[in-house]
């Protein structure tokens, strides 16, 4: 694997890196807990996803090697991971679009209110994930002022956005905001102001100057972000549990009810093993672009 | 026109930020709310009885104290092993780095669901008995990547200039450690922390998966939106935030007037530091 990853150790003319044993040692206990609680147990979720029920007991499997739990849960389950991945997409597109602008303020307007704007980007997180999802039901209730303006417009199929794909996507939406504002910022503000003037002093519109210049300046931004965002949002089901209908089960609804509430674990871990192998097909598309010193 | 573009973009800004407090504002006004029903999702009448009586409702208080405790611990675990970590990664040179960025990397981007469900499947498989240890452990395992990136990031914006002007004047590694380093990157392990603290007392689904009977606070809302929230878990939501909010606003100010008080020439710094 280490192989397939950039050679990195540009930083090192940064500061002086020195080569000891104290490195390791300091590594050592932080890295073994990660590998013990994070790597170890994706060799568990595989394993048990490949376990058979034991007949007669429900919630009791045996060690097995049954590879047809895979295509069992998939065609069983298939409508909700495209959904998953339907519903991350257009809550990342809109998360993006909601926040480049504000991303480019901080970046490049702000002036001495920028550390300020930064602090408000975070601080909602600081409100429970939970309520502040569930306040949502109060803002798009079915005589609420946003649902009464889009059903004045006649905008709405099912005259409602409580209980629909569009509350669920909504909340998606607001709830990962601030994982593309971030990103998105980290890379305009290392942007020179004085290319994007150069653009200008060149004669080239605004917009020319955004698609010729920031914008391609900001695309490491833009693909963190949207990782950031994407793969939270296609893994959540807080949003579509608490905002949407039965109809709108995300893959995360069916692997903790499978989970937890059916003990169906080979089937749930089936999925969860799924929608992990394409999250590092995206991160590792991710890495052969940006190398991995700049992920941590 | 470039006038009105300025401003509009401006506006947008100020529109983004107020869009992300909107879910805020609503839970601390219905905080004073008395619901007419089990559901408290529209106003009804204003009362100030959640407040007055925190924990005039069973488990509300009981699962609060429980997260607490698990961010406490959490936090000081996953502080100190980040830290080490972030120090290794900036000041050592060691095999198998991109390894470690990589382990490091990864719980940061596996969606919830799936490190609940793998480390669930590990505990099953060794029959270890789920309670508040699973849900430190799970904590401390997730947190840590988010504390290593952020005392990194501190230690990386540090002028290494310094160290060497410690150095230059006698003081061992101990001593350069003890005034110099650890001062000038504690601020950035103190915002970890906190991060730390936040992520941990927040995180509804790792902990659901390895809970067992624990009840933590966002596990006690998750059952009580089936049968209607509690007024009172409004008030003690707004009190969390407020309470970081003037934690991180207090540091805002004092590192910027401590910023505007160590505003020296930038030639009288470069005099008085070692050439690189």
């Amino acid at each position: 694997m280490v192989a397939l990853l950039p050679s990195t150790g540009a930083k090192a003319q940064v500061s002086p890196q020195k080569r000891s044993r104290t490195g390791y040692f300091l590594l050592l206990p932080g890295m073994t807990w990660l590998a013990i609680f994070f790597a170890i147990p994706f060799v568990t979720l595989f394993l048990t996803s490949l376990q058979a029920p034991v007949a007669g007991e429900s919630g009791q499997y045996v060690p097995a090697f049954q590879v047809s739990n895979y295509p069992d849960a998939l065609m069983e389950y298939w409508p909700q991971f495209l959904k998953s991945f339907i519903y991350a997409g257009i809550a990342t597109a809109l998360a993006l679009l909601i926040a480049y602008p504000l991303a480019y303020f901080i970046a490049f307007k702000a002036g001495r209110w920028r550390a300020l704007m930064l602090v408000l980007v975070i601080a909602p997180s600081f409100a429970s994930f939970l309520l502040r999802t569930y306040a949502w039901k109060t803002i798009l209730a079915d005589e609420g002022f946003i649902t009464s303006f889009f059903n004045a417009l006649h905008l709405l199929p099912d005259d409602r956005i409580l209980n629909t794909s569009i509350a669920v996507i909504a909340g998606l939406t607001y709830n990962f905001l601030p994982f593309m504002i971030l990103p998105l910022y980290a890379a305009l503000e290392k942007v020179d102001p004085r290319l994007i003037e150069a653009s200008n002093d060149l004669y080239a519109s605004a917009f020319t100057t955004f698609r010729k210049v920031t914008w391609p300046l900001s695309l490491p931004g833009v693909v963190a972000g949207t990782l950031l965002t994407f793969i939270p949002a296609t893994g959540d089901y807080i949003n579509a549990e608490l905002l949407g209908s039965t109809q709108d089960r995300m893959i995360g609804n069916i692997i903790q009810t499978n989970f937890i509430e059916f003990r169906d674990y080979p089937t749930a871990s089936a999925l969860s093993f799924v929608l992990m192998a394409v999250i590092l097909v995206l991160v590792f598309t991710y890495i052969r672009r940006a190398g991995t010193e700049d992920l941590v | 026109m470039r006038w009105i573009r300025q401003r509009l973009l401006g506006v947008i800004a100020v529109l983004v930020l107020v869009y992300l407090f909107i879910p805020i504002a609503v839970v601390a006004v219905l905080s004073f709310n008395k619901p007419d029903g089990k559901y408290n999702i529209s106003w009804n009448q204003f009362s100030i009885d959640a407040w007055t009586n925190l924990c005039g409702v069973p488990g509300v208080c009981g699962s609060f104290m429980v997260s607490i405790r698990i961010g406490v611990i959490t936090t000081i675990v996953a502080t100190i092993l980040g830290t080490m970590i972030a120090f290794a990664l900036v000041r050592y040179r060691f095999r198998g780095r991109s390894t470690t960025n990589l382990l490091i990397f990864l719980p940061m981007t596996t969606p919830e669901v799936v490190m609940g469900a793998s480390l669930l499947a590990l505990f099953l498989n060794l029959r270890f008995p789920l309670g508040e240890t699973t849900i430190i452990i799970a904590h401390i395992m997730f947190t840590i990547s988010f504390i290593v990136v952020t005392v990194k990031a501190r230690l990386q914006g540090m002028d290494p200039r310094l160290e060497e002007a410690a150095r230059d004047l006698y003081a061992g590694p101990r001593a350069t450690f003890r005034y110099v380093t650890f001062p000038l990157v504690a601020p950035g392990i103190a915002g970890a922390a906190l991060l730390g603290f936040s992520l941990s007392f927040d995180d509804f689904i790792i902990s659901f998966f390895n809970a067992g009977t624990v009840v933590t606070f966002p596990i006690y809302i998750w059952g009580a939106a089936q049968r209607g929230i509690p007024v009172q878990v409004n008030a003690l939501a707004t009190m969390v935030f407020l309470a970081a909010m003037v934690i991180v606003l207090t540091t805002q100010v004092v590192s910027y007037r401590r910023r505007k008080a160590l505003q020296l020439p930038p030639q009288a710094l470069e005099a008085a530091l070692p050439r690189s």
